[in-house]
């Protein structure tokens, strides 16, 4: 991979740092008067999703990381290993540990789109869609005729997630949740 | 649909920068002082090696030149009063290569004055005046910090007398970088923007005094008083954590300045840079003679930035260096 200079630092770059694929979050130029420049860089360690906050001299370099971002497809799990076709055509498949799926796990479906990351070709990661569509398996019965605004009671998901959700909100129905913030957005 | 086109600022910052250019004509009319334009390329560059000129190449009757963009307006200055121009002040467009972010833009404005006769006390009057005209508010008490002092309240030690290696391991652990090799003044600057810069100029307008010696660019030097080290005559003024301001006591010596010029281009070569061609009509200015005086560079579009309450320089730019 190529190496990048500091003033090669923009959000989104993916860079290696501690034997770990980062993405620049934000790269701010420090500079005293007329003194040595410095970078005050973010990067989002995309192993742990912990962030870091380095600095580094003007004009020194870290290694690019071979990261990509990919569509794909859930299919199942087998316990062990939780497997994603790429849906570009290629039927290729992937098999992503617990840990890469991290809080994903609650937001599984089969058939959804998902981002898979990849680092030298391993899935390091897995983001859901912004929103998806979900059935309520489990809650207490809808009070009819409640459609005001008011309480909220939880309901279990088909995938496993627990949601806040209106009063007037039935078991079988299928809900629109923002998976970003965990909330109930609507009746799919 | 692409919106990169539009500008960086917005129209209602513009407006307002329009309005404190003229705060700035107008303070300086009132007190006697010439505007001047200078050209923005000349045949010599900022030897600095901590500032990046950008260079190109033109074609004059002498032939292919090598022409370099200022880094300031300050050569170019200092030969008009070398002329005997009295009193002069500059908005200056100003380009540093590499310098982009909230507070930095490739290109930028720089408002640069020159008071022959002024003391450094009287230019730090003056400046931090002409920073409450174009701020319109009352930034809070003036305080004078001198740097050793900065040091001592922030880390504990002095900066003057502390061991190199001391200084590396500090500098090093507060950076969470390695500088093993580094020159003491890199460590210095890396402790003043980690540590330092955050806090200044949060209750007013601070004005850092007494640099230590190695960092005097083209500034004079003195001695300490406390135990006769060589400290820099010049100030900064911060306000907000941001650098506005850096003020000279200015270098009138013609020797000391050539001599400046060929350590800063040795350096250069050493650290693997670009040498800078030097001014040679700087030097015969200095040699024909320049009276004594002050001098400040400030960063018109901060001031601007801290003014308006923006987030950065871009914001009070029509385009910033990234959609120019």
């Amino acid at each position: 991979m190529a190496n990048y200079s500091t003033n090669e630092f923009k959000g989104g770059l993916k860079v290696m740092l501690d034997g770990d694929p980062c993405s620049i979050v934000e790269n701010e130029l420090v500079k005293p008067g007329k003194g040595q420049a410095f970078s005050r860089v973010k990067l989002r360690n995309l192993i742990t999703g912990r962030v870091w906050e380095r600095t580094f001299k003007s004009g020194e370099s870290l290694e690019g990381a071979d990261v990509m971002d990919l569509e794909m497809e859930y299919l199942y799990s087998d316990g062990d290993m939780w497997h994603f076709m790429k849906t570009d055509g290629s039927f290729e498949q992937y098999a992503v540990e617990k840990k890469a799926l991290g809080d994903t796990a609650k937001w599984l479906k089969e058939q959804v789109a998902y981002t898979v990351t990849l680092w030298n070709d391993n899935a390091i990661s897995v983001t859901p869609p912004n929103f998806i569509e979900l059935e309520v398996v489990e809650t207490d019965p809808g009070l009819k005729g409640d459609t005001a605004q008011g309480g909220s009671k939880p309901a279990t998901l088909s995938s496993g997630a627990v949601v806040r959700v209106p009063l007037f909100i039935n078991q079988g129905e299928v809900l629109k949740i923002d998976t970003r913030s965990g909330e109930y957005v609507s009746r799919a | 649909m692409t919106t990169d086109w539009r500008p960086t600022a917005s129209l209602e910052s513009l407006r307002e920068r329009a309005r404190l250019l003229g705060e700035v004509r107008a303070f300086f009319a009132e007190r006697d002082v010439l505007e001047v334009e200078t050209p923005v390329l000349g045949h010599g560059g900022s030897t600095d090696v901590h500032l990046a000129s950008l260079s190109l190449t033109a074609t004059t009757p002498a032939g292919q030149e090598r022409l370099w963009l200022q880094t300031s307006p300050e050569f170019h200055m200092k030969r008009l009063l070398a002329a005997g121009s009295g009193p002069i002040f500059q908005l200056a467009r100003s380009f540093r290569d590499g310098e982009v972010g909230s507070r930095h833009n490739i290109e930028f404005t720089m408002l640069e004055w020159y008071r022959p006769g002024f003391s450094l006390e009287e230019m730090i009057g003056e400046t931090t005046a002409l920073i409450r005209a174009v701020l319109g508010r009352d930034p809070g008490p003036l305080r004078r910090r001198r740097y050793r002092e900065l040091f001592r309240e922030a880390l504990g030690f002095d900066p003057f007398t502390v061991e190199l290696d001391a200084l590396r391991s500090i500098a090093g652990e507060r950076g969470g970088l390695d500088m093993e090799d580094a020159p003491r003044d890199d460590c210095l600057d890396l402790l003043v923007s980690l540590v330092i810069e955050p806090g200044l100029g949060r209750e007013g307008l601070d004005v850092v005094v007494d640099y230590p010696a190695t960092q005097a660019a083209l500034a004079r030097r003195h001695r300490d008083p406390e135990d006769g080290a060589w400290v820099a005559s010049r100030f900064e003024v911060y306000l907000a954590g941001v650098e506005l301001a850096n003020g000279y006591d200015e270098l009138t010596d013609v020797d000391e300045q050539r001599a400046r010029f060929a350590e800063d281009n040795a350096a250069r070569v050493r650290l693997g840079l670009t040498e800078v061609d030097i001014d040679r009509w700087l030097l015969a200015a200095l040699g024909h003679g320049m009276p004594s005086g002050s001098g400040v560079a400030l960063g018109m579009d901060r001031l601007i930035q801290l003014a308006l309450d923006r987030a950065s320089v871009a914001e009070v730019m029509a385009f910033a260096t990234s959609n120019c």
